[in-house]
Order: C-alpha cells, then sequence, then structure tokens
C-alpha cells in the first residue's frame, strides 16, 4: 500500500514537473513608452508571443523615464524585480554602476541566446550604454538625436530658403523669420541639446575621466568658454524675440512649433512621427547646427532615448527568455518596424540597410536624418558620457539656464553655479558608489 | 514602605491597542527607517551602503538650493494661510447674511473643496498655458508683462493662487458653521450696543471665531507645506530656477526622480523637525489665548 502510494506521489511529481517545463516563462517587461509609443510597445510583444511559444513577454507601462527607472529601484530593492527594465540615458549611470544591478546584455546574448556580436550595431550606438571597455551593459531600444525642425511654409513666408546648416546661418535668418510674423526657434529639452549634445557636435570634451566612462571619480567640464558663449548667444536671441522658451515641458515648446508660433523647433527624431500626425502645415526636418567659429566639419551627435536593461536576481531558463526577445527586438525586421512607427532610429546596421533597400527613405527622406546624423564622423568625445546623479545635474542645468532667461544670473554666474552644483552631486555619486 | 499597587485590567490596553498599531505601522516606523536612512549613504539598489554620520545632513541642509527652496517654503505658506483664511472668513461672514437663495449660494462656494490638488494643478496649467491660457492671456492684455516660465515671481502667483482658490472652500465650511454656532442673543445684544457692522465683527465675531481660526491656522499650515505637493508638480514643477520648489518637493525631486535616498531622508529629518517645532509654538504660544 505504501509502496503503492510513493509510486503514485511520483508519478504525480513528475507530471507536475513537465508541466512545468511545458507553460510558457513569463518574461515581465517595465517601460516607460507612453500614446502611440505604448501601443506599438503592445504590438511588438504580440508579434513576438504569437513568433514562438516557450515564453510569454508581458510589457507594462510604468509613467515617465524617472517614474519608471524609480518603480523598477523600488521593486529591486523588494527582490520583485521585472526581467527587463527601460532605463533613460541620464541615469545609464545609477544601473551600470551599481555592481550587481544588472546583467551585461552583451554577457547575457552570449551565455542564453544566439552570441551577440557588436559590430551588428550601429557605430553611435554601440557605446553609449556600454562600460569603459566598449562591452555593452544596456540593449539600445529607443534611440534618438537632436534634429531641427523647420515650417516650410513659414520659410517660405519669409523668403528662406533652407534651414540653417549653422548657427551663424541661424543668426542671419532669424531676423528675416521675426519680420515674417514668427519666433524663429523653440527647443524641448535643452540640457540634452544645448549641453550634451553641444559637446558631442562640437567634439569638446564634457567631464574627466573620459567623459565619466571610466570611474566615478570625475569633474563636469560644463563651465567652458565654448558653452559660454553659446549661452550667451541664446540669451541673446531670446531677448531680440528669435528664439521661445515655453518653459521647461518638452510638449510646451513642440506645441509652439505645432502651432505655428515658432518657425523652427529642435527636437528629438524620435518625434517624426507624432510630427506628422499634429502638425498642420508643411515641414522638414534637418541636422542640428553647429558653430563654424568652433568646428569646421560638424560630428555626430549622442543617442539619447532609453535602453533595454536585463535586471540581476533571476534564473538561467527566465534569462534564454530575455535573450530570446532580445534577438526578436533586434532582428531587421522588427527595427525597421519600430522605426518606421516611431521615427527612432534602428539600431542595427542590418535594420538599417533592410530601410534604405524596402525604399522608405525615397518616400520619406526626413526619416533618415537621424541616422546620418549619428553616422557622421566620430570624434574623440562623441561616444556618449556617463555621469552619476545626472538627473540632478540636468535639474541644475535648468535651474540655471532658467536664471540666464531671466537675468537673475550672469552667463557666467550661471556656468560657475552648474560646475559647483554638479561637482559636488558627482562627490556624492562617487563616495556612494565606491 | 510597600508602595500600593493597584491591579489594572489590561481591557482597555486592548481598545486603544488598533489606534497605537496604526501610529507605529504607518508613522513611527518608517520615520525611523527614514532618521536611519539619513546617516547611510546607499545606492539606489540597495546593493552597498555605509554608515556616514552627519554627511547627508552637511551635503544637503543649508546648502543655496535647500536655503531657497526653504525661504520659498516659510513665504509659500505664510501667504497661503494668510490669504486663504481672510477670504474664507469674509466669504463665511458675508454668506452667512445672505437670506435669498442661501443655500445655493453656500454650495456654490464650498464646491471647489471636491477637486484634488494635482486637478486643481492641472486646471490652472491650462488657464496658464502661454498658447492656450486665457488667463495668461488676460493678464498680459491687462499690462502686467506676464510670463510665469520665467519670472519667479510671475510663477510664485501662479502657485499661490492655485493653491489659495483650493483652499478657501475648506475654510469657507469651517468658518461658516462656526458663524452659525455664535447664539442668537448675543448678536441682538450686540446689534442694540453697537451699529457698526465692522466693529461688531472684530469685537464680537472674530475673538468667537477665534477656536475655528486656530484649528483652520494648524490645518491650512499643514496643507501649505505637504498638500500643495500636487499643485506644484502639476503645474510649475519647481520652475524657473528651483524658485517655486517646497521643501517637501525637493525631497521628492531629490529622493524619488534622483534617487538620493541619504540626502532627501536627511531633509525629510528637518523637515520633520520644522514642523514639530511649528506645531509646539502654536499650541504652546497662541492656544494659550484663545478661550473655548
Amino acid at each position: 500500500m505504501l509502496k503503492r502510494t510513493l509510486t503514485a506521489i511520483g508519478a504525480l511529481s513528475c507530471l507536475a514537473t513537465i508541466n512545468v517545463a511545458n507553460a510558457a516563462t513569463e518574461v515581465q517587461w517595465w517601460h516607460a513608452m507612453g500614446g502611440r509609443l505604448g501601443e506599438v510597445v503592445d504590438e511588438i510583444a504580440v508579434k513576438y508571443n504569437a513568433s514562438q511559444s516557450d515564453y510569454v513577454l508581458v510589457p507594462t507601462y510604468k509613467g515617465g523615464y524617472e517614474d519608471t527607472m524609480t518603480a523598477g529601484i523600488a521593486a529591486f530593492r523588494a527582490k520583485q524585480q521585472p526581467h527587463i527594465l527601460q532605463i533613460f540615458d541620464a541615469g545609464a549611470a545609477t544601473i551600470i554602476n551599481a555592481k550587481g544591478a544588472t546583467v551585461p546584455v552583451a554577457e547575457l546574448m552570449a551565455e542564453h541566446g544566439a552570441g551577440f556580436n557588436k559590430e551588428d550595431y550601429l557605430v553611435g550606438v554601440r557605446n553609449f550604454y556600454a562600460d569603459s571597455e566598449g562591452k555593452m551593459i544596456g540593449m539600445p531600444f529607443n534611440s534618438s538625436t537632436p534634429l531641427l525642425y523647420y515650417n516650410k511654409d513659414a520659410f517660405a513666408k519669409a523668403g528662406v530658403a533652407t534651414p540653417p546648416k549653422t548657427w551663424e546661418e541661424f543668426e542671419k535668418i532669424a531676423p528675416k523669420l521675426k519680420d515674417a510674423g514668427y519666433i524663429a526657434l523653440a527647443q524641448s529639452h535643452s540640457p540634452w541639446i544645448f549641453s550634451e549634445n553641444f559637446h558631442s557636435r562640437h567634439n569638446i570634451q564634457l567631464a574627466t575621466g573620459n567623459n565619466g566612462y571610466d570611474g566615478t571619480d570625475v569633474k563636469i567640464l560644463y563651465n567652458n568658454p565654448e558653452m559660454k558663449m553659446h549661452w550667451g548667444k541664446v540669451k541673446n536671441w531670446l531677448d531680440k524675440g528669435w528664439y521661445g522658451y515655453y518653459g521647461r515641458a518638452w510638449g510646451d515648446n513642440q506645441d509652439a512649433f505645432v502651432q505655428q508660433k515658432a518657425a523652427m523647433w529642435l527636437g528629438s527624431s524620435g518625434s517624426f512621427g507624432g510630427l506628422t500626425k499634429s502638425a498642420e502645415f508643411k515641414f522638414g526636418g534637418s541636422f542640428l547646427p553647429h558653430w563654424k567659429s568652433i568646428i569646421e566639419e560638424p560630428k555626430g551627435t549622442f543617442i539619447g532615448g532609453a535602453a533595454l536593461f536585463a535586471m540581476a536576481g533571476h534564473d538561467d531558463e527566465e534569462y534564454k527568455g530575455v535573450a530570446s526577445f532580445l534577438s526578436f527586438l533586434t532582428s531587421p525586421e522588427m527595427q525597421f518596424f519600430w522605426h518606421k512607427e516611431t521615427g527612432y532610429v534602428p539600431i542595427t546596421n542590418a535594420a538599417y540597410d533592410l530601410a534604405k533597400t524596402s525604399g522608405y527613405y525615397k518616400t520619406t527622406p526626413d526619416a533618415e536624418i537621424g541616422i546620418l546624423q549619428l553616422n557622421q564622423p566620430a570624434g574623440e568625445w562623441t561616444k556618449g558620457y556617463r555621469l552619476g546623479y545626472y538627473v540632478q545635474i540636468r535639474e541644475v542645468m535648468y535651474k540655471n539656464f532658467d536664471n540666464i532667461f531671466s537675468g537673475d544670473a550672469t552667463v557666467d554666474e550661471a556656468f560657475e553655479e552648474i560646475e559647483t552644483e554638479s561637482n559636488d552631486l558627482l562627490e556624492r555619486f562617487n563616495a556612494t558608489y565606491n | 514602605m510597600k508602595r500600593v499597587q493597584f491591579s489594572h485590567s489590561p481591557i482597555p490596553y486592548l481598545f486603544i491597542a488598533p489606534q497605537i498599531i496604526i501610529i507605529c505601522v504607518f508613522f513611527l516606523w518608517p520615520a525611523a527607517q527614514g532618521i536611519y536612512q539619513s546617516f547611510l549613504l546607499e545606492d539606489a539598489w540597495g546593493l552597498s551602503s555605509q554608515f556616514v554620520w552627519f554627511k547627508n545632513y552637511e551635503d544637503t541642509i543649508f546648502k543655496k538650493s535647500w536655503l531657497q527652496s526653504a525661504t520659498f517654503t516659510l513665504i509659500f505658506s505664510f501667504l497661503v494661510t494668510v490669504l486663504s483664511l481672510a477670504f474664507a472668513m469674509l466669504l463665511a461672514v458675508k454668506a452667512n447674511e445672505v437670506i435669498q437663495g442661501a443655500r445655493t449660494y453656500k454650495t456654490l462656494l464650498m464646491w471647489a473643496y471636491a477637486i484634488a490638488p494635482p486637478v486643481a494643478g492641472l486646471m490652472g496649467n491650462l488657464m496658464f498655458n502661454p498658447l492656450i491660457g486665457d488667463l495668461y492671456f488676460f493678464l498680459n492684455a491687462m499690462g502686467w508683462d506676464f510670463n510665469h516660465k520665467l519670472s519667479s515671481f510671475d510663477a510664485s502667483f501662479v502657485v499661490i493662487l492655485i493653491a489659495v482658490w483650493k483652499q478657501v472652500s475648506v475654510n469657507f465650511i469651517f468658518f461658516l458653521s462656526g458663524l452659525q454656532s455664535i447664539p442668537k442673543s448675543v448678536i441682538e445684544a450686540a446689534t442694540i450696543d453697537c451699529k457698526s457692522s465692522i466693529r461688531r465683527f472684530w469685537t464680537m465675531t472674530f475673538p468667537l471665531l477665534a477656536p475655528t481660526t486656530f484649528f483652520l491656522v494648524v490645518i491650512n499650515i499643514t496643507y501649505a507645506f505637504f498638500e500643495t505637493f500636487g499643485i506644484i508638480d502639476t503645474t510649475t514643477g519647481g520652475a524657473p530656477g528651483g524658485s517655486t520648489s517646497t521643501l517637501v518637493y525637493k525631497v521628492y525631486t531629490d529622493g524619488f526622480r534622483g534617487s538620493d535616498l541619504g540626502g532627501s531622508s536627511a531633509q525629510s529629518v528637518v523637515l520633520m523637525l520644522m514642523v514639530l517645532a511649528l506645531t509646539v509654538i502654536q499650541f504652546r504660544l497662541i492656544e494659550r489665548k484663545i478661550h473655548y
């Protein structure tokens, strides 16, 4: 009798294990893609889940970039972390410097997936989320870069033929646009475009220690003559009515362009899809202008946006699922789909080739500008930056840019303040993460 | 000598237990955690931490941005409290005198009470939007070069206006019920003795409203310190130049958005001490002068 029972239990438990093995493993993905972007993310999940039966991908929208990161941190502390967490550029240092929070995707793909070859990825994309040796830690997901958008109707009205390639040219056409009744330029996210990418575009170092890649004991170099010259000019443009500042919020500045108050707008290559839907006028995209007085031939820009990180603390079977999904996501077809639907750049060479051969850029040439800009010649200081507490450093920049605009601080005072406050933060970060 | 001991029944303790447990779980324990965290330098993920005594306090308190935030908090709380109490009292006194359609009038004044601070903030945000905001256009048409995205004065004006608007209705309800509890006979006697209604207000109504006012002062200061968070988050976000960031908002930006747990814990401990001091002052100094 006892023997029989034991056999039965044994058989049952065997069945149970088989059941577990057959049940699809869940892969949780927390992301920050709202609105139309969120819909595309859901479509990707549906496509992935239909493509195989071993894993079930569950995407969850967790709010903006900062909310998603905070949710991920809280979950990690409570040992409830998702498998994949989307973290934005400014938060990269926080996750990469915390040893043991994430499994580098390069290792993950090599160990649990179909292998990993860095050369597959676009040059401008490869290093941004990599460590100092170039090992990719995060998988770039929604990669964008700052671009100039211009209202073609406004340009025609003002008698301006082409968008400015340099800021010198901008200063020539801005009065014409003003006479035609427009604010010449508005911008969303000045720390990203007029600080970080300003340095990349002009090939200027922005922090010691190899832009922060070599360690956490670093100092910021924003207080440099080129930056101060630029911001002096921006303040000057504002006073002349050439530049419009509609607050910090990304959308408020974009709205100024959409509602045809501003003739040009500095935004993200990822804004392309949204503008196509909302703008009731003809618009075009162009490269981010540079100062000819600083650099003759401009360098490429940084990728912005966010990357996907595989969180530590899961088992091998789940990591296999993560690797399988990341392979699916980086396949040329999916990258092209994402690129077409959102305007974010494809991250692999194969996907870019597919987009080219499909004739997509023949019909919508503006969609290629972001990639072309990322692929412009690299310089010493164009691979990226890695700075701790960078979310607060951006906050410090916003604060001091506000003070420049309002006249509460001179450009010199503002940049001194940015330097001191940022270095205090970097010091705290260094003390915390070492 | 032998001390006399009375035997206590454990039942009273049982009755207060739920309250005590709630205080322990939702107040004392988190507060203790906060104090402990304020002495630690810990990475966001909780993978490594070190005990650093007062480094977090040294790094954050009395720094320029903290002082700016503290100054704004004090001015903001003072103005919000005084203005919302003054407007509410005026409205309550006047509404109390209305005879025709009194109920409709009162209901309309209480209406805004049901609106949550973030919603009030969002509404204000739309009204002050530089591209579509009616109030923004109105103020500029009146000759005020109004731009709350750049001027810290204008930005403070926006958050104070919304915070006061939201709070007036709460105060109104309390004042109105306070007024209605003043005995008819006292009012009649005062009317016979003095014909100036303004004088009657200051010598009779105002002192009799004192307990209500005191209670509301405490409530309003707490509101201005903490609950206005939603308004600030949805309107200015502390901009421009950090000039409309209250201390609570700064704790949030540093801790939650910037993931600096130690620094933001240190700030919240200081905030806790400030509120504690404020409450003690209120009860020790002001309450003595009030006769219930």
